[in-house]
């Protein structure tokens, strides 16, 4: 176990006093909820803010901690004492307890044990349904087209039945991803969630889809858009042009005189679902580099034999 | 083989009662929660309430919430705006 500077974690001087402690770490949840802070490293701080918290806001935890943590650099190895152990009553050594085990607060130490408020007492039967778990999946266009496996890999830390220690375990599960699905949209996998305690069932999990940058394409839930780079004279005269579609290529035409901007919809080439949704095709016009005597020549000629201003609507200054 | 769970799109749709058993919430909070306007579900009364994936979601962030950062219910409906207006915000600009 590494050493935690819980006093890094929540931003404060080692000699804060608990009203600088109690905004440092409102100010900090704020900031760092999951739910409110979409980066992906946001959870991981809210979690050891709450765990720095859980520690320095109670005078006897902060001095044990304290005592602890002096003389100890960040980094260093902290091996726990030997019976350190989730029984009613802790081993008298450990630093974190005293003689009555705060249960919820051991708990809350190490985050990822999930214990109701409803549960059970935890002296005779033991039952504490394990917390849910949100993970998200990063899945290509492509997954969701034809729909496809995924294998996903998480962290749980559980209570190993034969030792008693808690452990972090990695498991990983191939989870189906159903044809159709867009970002956003959430899979639910009853019981596979964090593990219980005592008699208490899993957790379930949640897994939110979330779309990995495509090369061609732009995505608006189930609606796909691609940006079509065309030539002035593809663009002026017209043509059937082959363009590409999530299943394969398909032939777009594209009308005569189309100008830059144009949006044509391929309906039902999006993601499938019911409805599917479209695939839109946006023109960008591409112009030719005038880096040639000759192209220079050609271009004044146009201007000469194709006179136009594009700017006749700002009016004259 | 893979593990096929289940999708929580707008075709999937919870009861009161499966609602507050996923959450462990009780059918009052529910309805406080309606009253507030976070949560919209379908039906015109309790016992015919039907709520999609969607409403499940805004469920667990108001709970989330609530328990993490003491916000009230008046607080998360705001909150509840403003994350789906960010979240229109994030769309593809040539999409909007």
């Amino acid at each position: 176990m590494e050493f935690k500077d819980y006093y890094k974690s929540l931003e404060v001087e080692r000699n804060a006093t608990p009203e600088e402690i109690k905004r440092s770490y409102r100010k900090l949840a704020r900031k760092y909820h999951p739910d409110v802070n979409k980066d992906p490293a946001a959870e991981k701080r809210f979690k050891e803010i709450g765990e720095a918290h859980g520690v320095l806001k109670d005078p006897k935890k902060r001095a044990a901690y304290d005592k602890l943590g002096s003389g100890w650099k960040e980094g260093q190895d902290f091996r726990p004492p030997p019976n350190w152990k989730e029984s009613s009553g802790f081993a008298s050594e450990t630093p974190f307890t005293d003689g009555q085990s705060d249960f919820s607060n051991f708990f809350d130490l190490f985050g990822g044990i999930g214990r109701r408020p409803d549960s059970g007492s935890y002296h005779s039967n033991f039952f504490v349904r394990g917390e849910d778990q949100h993970a998200k999946i990063g899945i290509d266009l492509e997954d969701s087209f034809y729909g496809n496996i995924k294998t996903i890999s998480m962290k749980t830390t559980e209570l190993d039945g034969k030792t008693g220690h808690l452990v972090t375990r990695a498991h990983t599960l191939n989870v189906t991803i159903p044809k159709g699905v867009h970002e956003g949209q959430r899979i639910r996998l009853p019981g596979k969630g964090g593990v219980g305690m005592g008699e208490g069932s899993r957790g379930d999990l949640y897994i939110e889809i979330v779309f990995n940058k495509h090369p061609l394409f732009l995505v608006d839930k189930r609606d796909i858009l691609l940006n079509l780079p065309v030539t002035p004279w593809e663009a002026a005269l017209g043509l059937t042009i082959s363009v590409p579609v999530l299943s394969g290529t398909v032939d777009l035409k594209i009308p005569a005189n189309s100008q830059a901007g144009k949006k044509m919809r391929l309906k039902g080439k999006g993601l499938p679902g019911s409805p599917s949704g479209d695939q839109y095709v946006i023109l960008k016009i591409v112009t030719p580099k005038a880096d040639t005597g000759k192209a220079k020549e050609f271009y004044k000629r146009m201007a000469k034999e194709l006179p136009m201003n594009p700017r006749v609507s700002f009016g004259k200054k | 083989m893979g593990i096929r769970g289940v999708v929580l799109d707008r075709t999937l749709t919870l009861s009161l009662t499966e609602i507050c058993q996923l959450c462990s919430v009780s059918p009052d909070e529910i309805s406080e929660m309606v009253d507030e306007g976070i949560l919209e579900p379908k039906g015109t009364s309790a016992d015919n309430w039907q709520f999609h994936g969607y409403e499940l979601k805004k469920l667990q962030i108001t709970l989330r919430l609530r328990r993490d950062l003491q916000v009230n219910l008046p607080g998360v409906a705001v909150i509840v705006n403003l994350l789906e207006e960010i979240d229109h915000l994030k769309r593809p600009a040539q999409m909007r």
